[in-house]
């Protein structure tokens, strides 16, 4: 198996991993504010305009760990810095 | 596949470069300015008006109303940082119903500007507001301890606010260019369709979460909890 073969393996298992793990703690997290979100509206109906806007802002800073990792992971696909440095290589020989 | 649209090169002489990137916010930049001057040249306060004038209207004041349930007191004077930075994005976001379209914000250069812009213009509204010995002793809040922590939070929100926006934006073309590989009829539609969605919700928490921070900022010497206990014992005051 040659360096280059090595690298396009580990980064799209990397990849997989990355958007697969990272996405379940936001999950999670988003969950639990909807229900939160939720059961207050339904005791403070007066109050859903704010706790819409709260929401809508909490909802996009979990989320945002989310999109971190999903950004990490097209890195590694389509901008792979280790492997656009060894197609370089290649080129210059 | 193109991560983002710096790739699409229209025309290059040496060193410099027109992408698309630099094409499409050119080109916003022409139809917010063309259409905003437009509009308010026949501005009327009769009972008739044209509805440009009545589109226009309902922008502006939606946003001073977000900017002043935000905390700051005197909206008119942000409104043309954070109107131009929340129309700004929502405009590049809207225009992908036109085929052909890239959206600049889907490349991290844009975004990474327009959050610089924000990093920038915190600490000039805060100065501003509270001056400049003020606004620094801000940061060795609570204790000096967390001086170093206040200012990598600083920085830290920067890129993240740039990199939210970014990754939001090149997801939902991605996802779009996939599905049309996949499920070439129906399903890229409907992506689109939430595309449009989500380039709204993020254009309105990028100006948002802005707006938030220039209300930290401009604050600095009062907590925000006793300010708003405050402004509750005055409604109900009123009332």
């Amino acid at each position: 198996m040659d360096s280059m073969t090595l690298i396009a393996i580990v980064s799209i298992i990397t990849a997989g991993l990355t958007i697969a793990i990272g996405s379940i703690g936001p999950a999670f997290g988003e969950a639990r504010a909807v229900a939160a979100a939720l059961a207050s509206l339904a005791q403070q109906p007066d109050a859903s305009a704010t706790i819409t806007r709260t929401l809508f802002v909490g909802l996009a800073m979990v989320e945002s760990v989310a999109i971190y990792c999903f950004v990490v992971s097209m890195i590694l696909i389509f901008a792979n810095p280790f492997w656009n440095h060894l197609i370089a290589q290649a080129a210059g020989k | 596949m193109n991560l983002s649209p710096d790739n699409i090169i229209y025309w290059q002489m040496g060193f410099f470069k027109l992408n698309a990137t630099i094409v499409y916010t050119w080109g916003l930049m022409l139809v917010l300015v063309l259409g905003s001057k437009m509009i308010t040249r026949k501005l009327s306060t009769e009972l008739q008006r044209s509805r440009w004038q009545n589109l226009l209207e309902i922008i502006v004041t939606g946003i001073n109303q977000q900017i002043e349930e935000v905390g700051l007191k005197n909206p008119q004077k942000y409104i043309g940082f954070l109107g131009s930075l929340f129309l700004f994005v929502a405009m590049s976001s809207l225009f992908t119903i036109v085929p052909g379209y890239e959206p600049p914000t889907g490349s991290l250069s844009t975004t990474a500007a327009l959050a610089i812009c924000v990093f920038v213009a915190v600490p000039m509204f805060g100065i501003e507001e509270a001056g400049i010995g003020r606004y620094l002793r801000a940061y060795t809040r609570p204790t000096i301890i967390m001086l170093p922590f206040n200012i990598i939070s600083e920085i830290s929100r920067t890129l993240a606010l740039a990199v939210r926006l970014f990754g939001n934006m090149m997801s939902g073309t991605l996802i779009i260019a996939i599905l049309l590989t996949i499920t070439p009829f129906i399903f890229p539609i409907i992506m689109s369709a939430l595309g449009l969605l989500t380039g709204m919700v993020q254009a309105y928490i990028f100006s948002i979460l802005a707006t938030v921070y220039i209300a930290a900022a401009t604050r600095a010497r009062k907590p925000a909890q006793e300010s708003e206990s405050e402004d509750r014992k005055n409604n109900d005051h009123e009332n």
